[in-house]
């Protein structure tokens, strides 16, 4: 009974550690998508020549993304966020022309290649198009970005490898304490001429027996538990379902749990028995 | 078919003690289908030599042969093999507290591979044998020393051992169970199994006008056919 709640124990762990590693995931692509940067073009530059800028730079191994923002896009979103805010929609009013650039808004897949990027619009063919590329604005903020969610990914990894670890012992213990209470009676049955295997076959079975009613009763919990938090875990994180993630990965949750419980119940016992099998 | 050549058993002395000298260079041989008696004081080695034979321990010095084997060179593996051959009655029974009395004596068959119905047979044959058929399933708590005791050799002798290894097989058994006891290894000994009893009951020995190994301090003082307990 001990040994299957701390199995459990183990067991619930290595699914939270599957569980986190998506949802930090989804956490982390979340803030990398906020982070691109923005090339302007001069006012004279014709739509046309801007999206042969796009194509060019399309090509480029580097890019994740490239989107087009015409100058009356730039205005509508401008004036969309700021509804609320009348002084700034006067003093546009008071403009009376769309001040807005055209841009390109640029992603990439790695923090790094933005300098590569920014570097390939500074040349001298594209000179006369644009007004300035929006990059050393925030290259800070950028390399911010990508390094905290790197090193978020990193240290949740670790702390969690750690617990599993810890949980692994404890049950490898609770085990062995277990077949300790039994130490006499391998002794006797071993001097009775009984083969290693006909005594070792019964704690096996147990460990496995263990290790399949903890993997069961670790799916019931996490179904249980995913459900009630699904839905307080979307309210922070939109677009985001815990429960949905959590039912899709159904199966390879429960073949990872049942595994690891099986294994961890026979492979503790089989070690813990070793040394009273020397009778 | 068992020979024990110059067998020495040093127990370490722990914390400072000196150490102890369970036997010391003790020699002898067991016929097939021969019945010996060792006897000696308690501490003079008995228990010492009868666990050294079912490599429950490692002599120091000195070799034991069975069939032509010796039996400190078994691979731990094959060990249960070995043993298979032998029946022992330990002196503290070594019996399975959490089974009834027939689970006790029915595990060795089991462990051996034999069929249910051989089990089934062969289990109350040898409870018929050793009076304890109306106990067959009163756990081992629920029985007596006596009872107990005739557990152990009742588990001793289902599979049909060729070797007897009995240590104070009657320690713990009113005279009359006593001589049952014994007249049943002299039967067991007649179908044709050898039996080595360790024991210090002087009026068995007496009785029995066997081959008698007498043990004093680690060492053999007096090895005769028809011997009589003399120390």
């Amino acid at each position: 009974m001990a040994t299957i709640f701390i199995i459990l124990v183990a067991i619930a762990l290595a699914t939270s550690l599957f569980l986190l590693k998506d949802i930090s995931q989804v956490l982390i692509s979340s803030l990398r998508e906020k982070a691109d940067i923005s090339v302007y073009f001069k006012e004279e530059t014709r739509e046309e020549e801007i999206l042969d800028v796009k194509e060019e730079i399309s090509k480029l191994p580097e890019i994740m993304e490239v989107k087009y923002i015409s100058k009356n896009q730039a205005l509508e979103s401008f004036t969309e966020r700021h509804r609320e805010d009348p002084v700034l929609i006067e003093s546009l009013e008071e403009v009376g022309e769309n001040p807005f650039l055209a841009a390109l808004n640029i992603k990439a897949w790695e923090a790094s290649q933005y300098g590569v990027i920014s570097r390939f619009l500074e040349h001298p063919s594209f000179e006369n198009l644009i007004e300035k590329v929006d990059y050393y604005q925030r290259k800070p903020v950028i390399e911010k970005i990508f390094s905290l969610t790197s090193m978020a990914n990193k240290a949740g990894i670790f702390l969690a490898a750690i617990l599993v670890v810890v949980a692994v012992l404890v049950t490898f213990n609770t085990i062995r304490l277990a077949i300790y209470n039994s130490r006499e009676e391998i002794k006797i049955q071993r001097l009775v001429g009984a083969g290693n295997w006909f005594i070792r076959g019964p704690f096996l079975v147990q460990g496995l027996i263990s290790g399949f009613f903890a993997a069961l009763i670790c799916l019931l919990i996490f179904s249980i538990t995913s459900w009630f938090i699904s839905p307080k875990i979307e309210f922070f994180f939109p677009g985001f379902n815990l429960f949905s993630l959590f039912a899709k990965n159904l199966w390879i949750l429960f073949l990872i749990q049942l595994i690891s419980g099986i294994l961890l119940g026979i492979i503790s016992s089989a070690l813990a028995i070793r040394k009273y099998l020397k009778v | 078919m068992i020979r024990f050549e110059n067998i020495t058993k040093i127990y370490p002395g722990r914390k400072g003690n000196p150490p102890i000298v369970a036997l010391e260079n003790v020699s002898f041989e067991v016929k097939e289908k021969e019945f010996v008696s060792i006897v000696g004081r308690s501490g003079a080695g008995k228990t010492t030599l009868l666990k050294l034979f079912l490599v429950e321990e490692k002599p120091t010095q000195g070799q034991i042969f069975f069939d032509g084997i010796d039996v400190h060179k078994i691979k731990p593996a094959k060990l249960p093999q070995l043993r298979r051959k032998i029946g022992a009655v330990f002196q503290d029974y070594k019996l399975l507290s959490q089974k009834t009395a027939y689970e006790n004596i029915a595990y060795v068959m089991e462990a051996i591979g034999a069929s249910d119905e051989e089990i089934a047979r062969d289990a109350a044959a040898v409870l018929e044998i050793v009076g304890l058929t109306d106990r067959a399933n009163n756990f081992l708590a629920e029985l007596s020393g006596g009872e107990r005791q005739r557990v152990a050799i009742a588990r001793a002798l289902i599979h049909r051992p060729q070797v007897i290894l009995a240590d104070e097989p009657t320690g713990n058994l009113d005279p009359y169970h006593a001589l049952d006891i014994i007249r049943l290894l002299l039967k067991i000994q007649e179908m044709g199994t050898t039996v080595i009893l360790a024991t210090h009951n002087k009026e068995i020995i007496n009785s029995l006008g066997k081959r008698v190994i007498s043990l004093e301090k680690g060492r053999v003082i007096r090895d005769e056919e028809k011997g009589r307990f003399i120390l």
